[in-house]
């Protein structure tokens, strides 16, 4: 059984017509990316995910369980954490707090424990810490740790949004163009962590992103979209020389020059 | 400036981070302890009416500066706490299951503003919470088999142990006591999940939905918080000003109470209280400004909110950090002198904006 599968999605706004009938399958382990030009219905489809629009019709199931009834709040608690395409971040909290509130699905303590401190609260906020530390550590964010999240250089808070996204221990991470406003450098590098995060942690990846190499790089499958309707899906090669892909992309001009 | 090497987690997380704080902290409270040694009667009267204002301050801080949430209506909150309490009190409730049954109330009543709050943000939530107070205020002036109306109702003396409220000294540390209580449950549940899930959905509230946190669930808890801590400080203002009446719970109380926290510095704890000594002494200095002034000036009717709002204005225009953050800076110049660089707190525009979901 796939981990997540979407079947016949779709979503309007107003007249303009976001998602139809879109279904794919994501299996577990793998990294799995979702292309396609701008207002191809990407992002829509992350939101949906993570509940913060309400689908027209279609069903989500994630690890055997409905999640189109669940309120946006109770995702985080099924195993599914996501970042935001220009990052989501506390801003007047530091690195440090924004990963601990990631920790914030985990918590066992009340609240009137937590208002006098007991040994309970102390020893959760300790192995928080520990979670938090472990992320800090893979992700090589130890040179931020304190500092307050606004000031922060854009690159880095990426990372810390996919740091943060760690700390929730999730079972699927959505990663919302994760190399948006990266340099060659830093997106090497996050191909690197992508690796890391999956293998290591063995965290299935869904991401929706625009660079060809880190797709092709990372991903094990690629689904594309135009228009919010299904494209083409397969290996990063497969879906890059698929003719609707291209159609979508470069428009029919590719067609006719490759006629004559 | 000191730099301190950290080895354990658990010096995150210790409240005061080294002796040099442990010594300053101390000697604070050895001064506060020592006020009544220290200071006449009338002043240290005015001490008990900073410290309640600084446990409203707590509450208020959680809620503003914390959670984000605005209120122009936690005077409404305060009336509820001293009316409830001084009824209590007439019933024959010993004082601390009274003040209890008057934080309890108050943070029913915060639940029930909460409803609103959770479809509104920013200026709509204000006058959300300012429609309130006036209900509040409003129905304490009717309800007059209850609260007296505006012939007002006289606060009953209490005693906890044998010593009565209406002795100065016993109501000084009545009032200390329970503000450092308030505040260290504030402090503790700030370094704990939910005090952190508050500032997740001041600074976003889309990601702090999609870490785990109900927006319905900690707004409204926030408020409850909140309005519990004020209607403290009702109850025990109740004592201090000896007899209600609807107009000392009416719209300029309101409003000090947010200038308290703002003038303070918001999401500052410190801020509480520099906020609380400003609001608690600002109507001696302006009396004795009275004094200095020619009469003609002295004498202009509204004088004292004429400077208070001016100041609130001048504060949010010349320091928006609040008098705690003004602070700060000044230690900064002061630790890094002579290198202090002259636009090390200029603000810095932002040129991203994210797409907000709402």
């Amino acid at each position: 059984m796939s981990l997540l599968s979407v079947r016949e999605l779709s979503l309007s706004f107003g007249g303009v017509r976001a998602l139809s009938d879109l279904s794919f399958d994501v299996e577990k382990g793998e990294v799995f990316s979702i292309i396609g030009p701008n207002g191809a219905g990407k992002t829509t489809i992350f939101n949906l995910i993570s509940r913060l629009y309400e689908p027209d019709s279609g069903r989500i199931v994630f690890a055997g369980e409905e999640m189109t009834k669940l309120p946006a709040h109770r995702i985080a608690a099924q195993g599914i954490a996501r970042t935001f395409q220009n990052t989501e971040l506390f801003e007047h909290a530091s690195v440090l707090d924004n990963l601990l509130i990631g920790c914030h699905v985990h918590r066992q303590t009340s609240l009137f424990s937590q208002m006098l401190f007991l040994p309970s609260v102390r020893r959760q906020e300790l192995a928080f810490r520990k979670v938090a530390e472990d992320v800090i550590d893979l992700l090589d964010l130890a040179a931020w740790r304190h500092q307050v999240i606004e000031g922060l250089p854009y690159g880095v808070r990426k990372m810390v949004e996919i740091a943060r996204a760690l700390c929730v221990q999730p079972s699927l991470l959505l990663l919302d163009e994760p190399s948006s406003g990266l340099n060659p450098e830093e997106t090497e590098d996050l191909a690197f962590w992508l690796e890391d995060i999956n293998e290591e942690l063995g965290i299935t990846v869904l991401m929706v992103e625009h660079d060809m190499n880190l797709v092709a790089q990372a991903s094990d499958r690629v689904l594309a979209v135009a228009d919010g309707q299904f494209l083409a899906l397969g290996t990063a090669d497969e879906v890059r020389s698929h003719p609707d892909v291209q159609r979508a992309y470069l428009g029919d001009a590719a067609d006719s020059g490759a006629q004559a | 400036m000191r730099f301190l090497k950290k080895t354990r987690y658990e010096q995150d997380i210790a409240l005061l981070e080294h002796n040099g704080q442990r010594f300053w902290y101390g000697l604070l409270l050895l001064l506060v302890l020592g006020a009544p040694f220290l200071i006449d009667g009338f002043y240290l009267g005015e001490l008990s009416l900073v410290a309640i204002y600084a446990i409203a301050g707590c509450g208020l801080m959680l809620l503003v500066g914390f959670t984000g949430q605005v209120s122009l209506g936690h005077a409404a909150f305060l009336a509820i706490g001293a009316y409830c309490h001084t009824w209590c009190l007439g019933a024959g409730v010993p004082l601390l299951p009274s003040l209890l049954i008057a934080m309890s109330l108050s943070a029913a009543a915060g639940m029930i503003v909460a409803l609103p709050a959770l479809r509104m943000t920013g200026i709509y939530l204000a006058v959300a919470t300012l429609a309130f107070a006036v209900i509040v205020e409003q129905g304490i002036a009717h309800w007059e088999s209850v609260t007296g109306g505006y012939r007002g109702l006289a606060v009953p003396d209490a005693s906890l142990f044998g010593l009565s409220v209406t002795d100065t000294t016993f109501f000084y540390y009545f009032c200390v006591a329970l503000m450092l209580l308030a505040t260290l449950a504030l402090l503790n549940l700030l370094r704990s999940p939910t005090g952190r899930a508050f500032v997740a959905i001041r600074d976003s509230e889309t990601s702090a939905q999609g870490m785990g946190i109900g927006l319905a669930r900690y707004k409204t808890l926030a408020f409850a918080l909140s309005a519990a801590l004020t209607g403290l400080a009702g109850g025990l203002l109740a004592h201090k000003i000896g007899y209600l009446a609807p107009d000392a719970f009416n719209l300029i109380m309101s409003i000090q109470l947010l200038l308290m926290v703002v003038v303070g510095g918001l999401g500052s704890i410190h801020g509480i209280f520099y906020g609380a000594l400003f609001l608690g002494f600002l109507p001696q200095g302006i009396a004795l400004l009275r004094d200095a002034l020619p009469p003609a000036l002295a004498n202009i009717p509204g004088l004292e909110p004429g400077i208070f709002g001016a100041l609130l204005i001048l504060m949010l225009i010349v320091e928006p950090d609040g008098l705690y953050g003004r602070w700060l800076k000044i230690r900064q110049y002061l630790d890094e002198f002579p290198l202090y660089r002259a636009k090390t707190h200029k603000r810095q525009k932002q040129f991203l904006r994210t797409e907000r979901l709402r």
